[in-house]
């Protein structure tokens, strides 16, 4: 009896969106009197940070500060129509959707600053940090505070824009199942270390390192949030979790934190993340969503390391410490 | 974490002022200091608690309901049965055109799942709704269950939902979606060697810090307010419309930060029932899951069984892979024809096979339904592909990462669903891992790139 020691790898893609449904998004933005910007959205923020992101890249397409932004979000009565979040979908269709409602409020934006400064709208870039500039000669120029009122007050003009993201429906095939399931696609490649005590069938996972490619890391410490998180719940959902442990007797389902097994801060591997950019062709600012995927390479990666480690395979999730002392006791003959 | 700019440098401009920047989080000062309001957060004079009496058995007629003594217990303000609900029986992808409507939102006549909502009992006080739920008698006729998704498409097998006639979601393309590319049985004869194995797994729970629920307000203009902590505002709100028979303009869902989802908010379960209770009593009613729901009740992701059969080289190439994939949807459909149908275009994943056969499965037993959650449809599939890969790697005495090399899909490969792959970057992923996790693989592996050959 002997503690082993092993390691496992898996590589996964995850698809953005959910084109099998139709996938409407749509976003209102508009300045207010003094030059800050709201962007309006049904879009719901689960606790990843939909709103800080979609005040990033309000603000990167105006050309303001982040801090300029105000997201109001998930009142019906207020907020244009968005599918939910759910499917990595949030910063994608949202995201598309803000940066083309941003775009055409710039616009009536460079258009007001071009009357004040008797110039083309054409010819006048932001400078982001809430002036707009004319191009070669950036001496001339006015705040976006000023732009704003003057847009209120003066000319009479709405600094606002409608964004819609749309991906249309795709119908499968019939018969050869020809369909367009997503839009662009997340990557990770995961290696586990784990040690298995194969007198009690514990699994110790020691290190974890994962690769995730993400199209683009708008916010890069969010973006660690989200897939250090998603590692963790990856261990949980390869080693430990289920609702019906002895399934169909339900009487062992726990109903607390205290009975539905989880791991503590105790069992969470050394876990390192490495983040890869390709930016997609169809994300805001070519990101793609990596949300559901991080929580995905790390179960077949500890599945694949616990079989490194002691020699037998357990196919049925949560490997648990009896699953593989069974599986150990078959594999010598023993009796289960 | 790290940032490794190194790759795909040809493809980005790094010339961004906000994106890119780790800007603090606007919402994390009220997250960590108690301030952020959640839905549970608002109290109103006079509002009342809803609890449900739910069903013990797997399976069973509701011989009868009697509600009688639970009305005479103190606090109790209205108990709602199956009648007063106006469009009792429906499915929430009817929006998108994925019916039959096969769901109760109070049982009417027969129960399908251990936990199945049959009456809803609105008090004072969440205690006295409890108690008085305790007193609801329903007589019920115990019926043979289904439990195993094999056992349950077995001919003459009981019938757990009459809304579909049968035990599998009957697609267009009949009982399983289906996926054909190439010819898998030419393939598997040309194989060196064949592999079949089959993997399962348990349903398991969102886990969110914050359980669903919903607290709703009648307004003085015959409109109900409805502050949520669902996922999706008008998709929640539109079903709502359809089960309460009542316009959309009628309703206002206010949603905001939602203590965790994971997919587990977006089943719309507790809405209709509590705005019915408000627009029955006049009053503001909330309906809470208490963990145990959260954790037994609502939704688990789905048990699935993944059956792989892969025909291989000896020089590592995978030539046909077959894949026939399980979903048990429990008693009612909700979101599992969908994720069904998103596995049949997600496999043979993320790999370049000439000769694929899918097909994927909607199963309804008498178990808690599941539905979407974190990775719906793909997450137990990755786990079966990739313990797959593994074994196949060994099968053929190969290194389990160069096997991966071998097989990844690059810019340009046509998929089993018959899209060009775009965006690759797997290869990527597997250079950089081997890197960092000293996991050495031949010199032509780490040459390697997802873009197109000869681009």
């Amino acid at each position: 009896m002997a503690i082993r020691r092993g390691r496992g790898v898996a590589a996964i893609n995850y698809p953005t969106g959910m084109n099998l449904g139709g996938d409407p998004t749509q976003a209102l933005v508009h300045s207010t009197p003094t030059g800050n910007f709201m962007v309006t959205l049904s879009s719901v923020d689960l606790g990843q940070g939909m709103k800080q992101i979609m005040a990033q890249i309000c603000a990167e397409t105006i050309g303001v500060p982040t801090d300029r932004v105000v997201v109001d979000t998930a009142d019906t009565d207020t907020g244009p129509h968005c599918m939910g979040t759910f499917a990595s979908r949030g910063t994608h269709r949202a995201g598309n959707a803000v940066i083309q409602a941003a775009k055409e409020a710039r616009q009536v934006m460079l258009e007001v600053a071009a009357e004040e400064l008797e110039v083309n709208a054409s010819d006048l870039e932001t400078d982001g940090q809430g002036n707009i500039l004319v191009k070669g000669a950036p001496r001339k120029s006015i705040s976006i505070f000023d732009v704003a009122l003057s847009a209120h007050f003066k000319r009479g003009r709405s600094i606002s824009g409608r964004g819609m993201f749309l991906i249309p429906r795709s119908y499968p095939e019939k018969e050869t199942g020809a369909m367009k399931p997503s839009t662009c696609y997340a990557h990770a490649c995961t290696v586990a270390e784990v040690e298995v005590d194969d007198e009690t069938g514990e699994v110790t996972v020691l290190t974890v390192k994962n690769i995730f490619e993400i199209g683009r890391a708008l916010n890069p410490k969010m973006v660690e949030q989200q897939l250090v998180g998603g590692s963790w719940m990856g261990i949980s959902h390869a080693l430990y979790e289920t609702t019906e442990p002895y399934y169909p007797n339900r009487d062992h389902g726990g109903t607390d934190f205290n009975q539905y097994l989880m791991p503590g801060p105790g069992d969470l591997a050394e876990t390192e993340i490495i983040v890869l950019e390709r930016p997609s062709a169809d994300g805001p600012y070519g990101a793609k969503g990596p949300g559901e995927m991080c929580a995905n390479p790390q179960i077949p990666a500890v599945a694949n390391a616990v079989f490194d480690a002691v020699g037998v395979r357990v196919d049925t999730l949560p490997i648990t410490p009896e699953r593989i002392l069974r599986a150990l006791k078959a594999q010598t003959g023993a009796p289960n | 974490m790290e940032l490794r700019k190194n790759y795909f440098a040809d493809q980005r401009k790094d010339d961004l002022h906000e994106i890119g920047q780790p800007r603090p989080r606007s919402d994390s000062p009220g997250h960590v200091t108690g301030k952020t309001a959640y839905f549970a957060d608002r109290n109103f004079p006079g509002m009342l608690h809803l609890k449900m009496v739910r069903s013990p058995y797997h399976h069973a007629r509701i011989r009868s309901i009697d509600t009688s003594e639970a009305e005479k217990h103190p606090g109790v303000v209205k108990i709602l049965t199956a009648k007063d609900v106006p469009h009792n029986v429906y499915t929430i992808l009817i929006l998108i055109q994925i019916g039959p409507e096969d769901e109760t939102v109070l049982a009417d006549g027969k129960v399908r799942w251990k936990g199945e909502a049959v009456v809803a009992v609105l008090a004072e006080t969440e205690r006295a709704a409890q108690e008085a739920a305790a007193k609801v008698k329903v007589d019920y006729e115990v019926l043979p269950a289904v439990f195993d998704m094999q056992e349950a498409l077995k001919p003459g097998a009981p019938i757990v939902n009459e809304y579909h006639g049968q035990n599998y979601y009957l697609y267009d393309s009949g009982e399983c979606r289906k996926v054909r590319f190439g010819d898998v049985e030419a393939g598997f004869t040309s194989a060196d060697h064949i592999l079949e194995q089959s993997y399962q797994s348990s349903p398991i729970e969102h886990a969110p810090t914050e359980t669903t629920g919903c607290v709703v307000v009648p307004e003085g203009n015959d409109r109900f307010t409805c502050y949520t902590n669902t996922q999706a505002m008008f998709f929640t709100l539109d079903n709502t419309s359809i089960i309460l028979q009542m316009p959309g303009n009628k309703l206002h869902f206010v949603g905001g930060t939602v203590g965790g989802g994971f997919g587990g908010k977006v089943d719309v379960i507790v809405e209709p029932i509590a705005i019915l209770g408000a627009k029955l009593t006049g009053r503001p009613v909330c309906f809470i899951y208490s963990r145990e729901e959260e954790m037994q009740i609502s939704s688990p992701r789905a048990a699935e069984k993944v059956v792989i059969k892969d025909g291989v080289m000896n020089d590592g190439r995978i030539v046909a892979r077959k894949v026939t994939g399980y979903t048990d949807a429990g008693a009612y459909s909700r979101h599992s024809p969908y994720g069904a149908q998103k596995g049949a275009g997600h496999y043979p994943g993320p790999y370049t096979i000439p000769n694929v056969w899918i097909d994927t499965y909607c199963v309804y037993t008498n178990r808690t339904p599941s539905s979407a959650m974190r990775g719906f449809g793909v997450t137990i599939g990755d786990f079966a592909l990739e313990v797959q890969m593994d074994k196949l790697a060994r099968l053929i005495g190969m290194d389990p990462l160069e096997f991966r090399f071998i097989n990844a899909y690059r810019d340009g490969d046509m998929k089993a669903h018959r899209q060009p792959t775009e965006g690759a970057a797997l290869i990527e992923c597997m250079q950089e891992a081997s890197r960092a996790a000293n996991w050495p693989v031949a010199e032509k592996y780490l040459a390697m790139s997802s873009y197109a050959k000869g681009a």
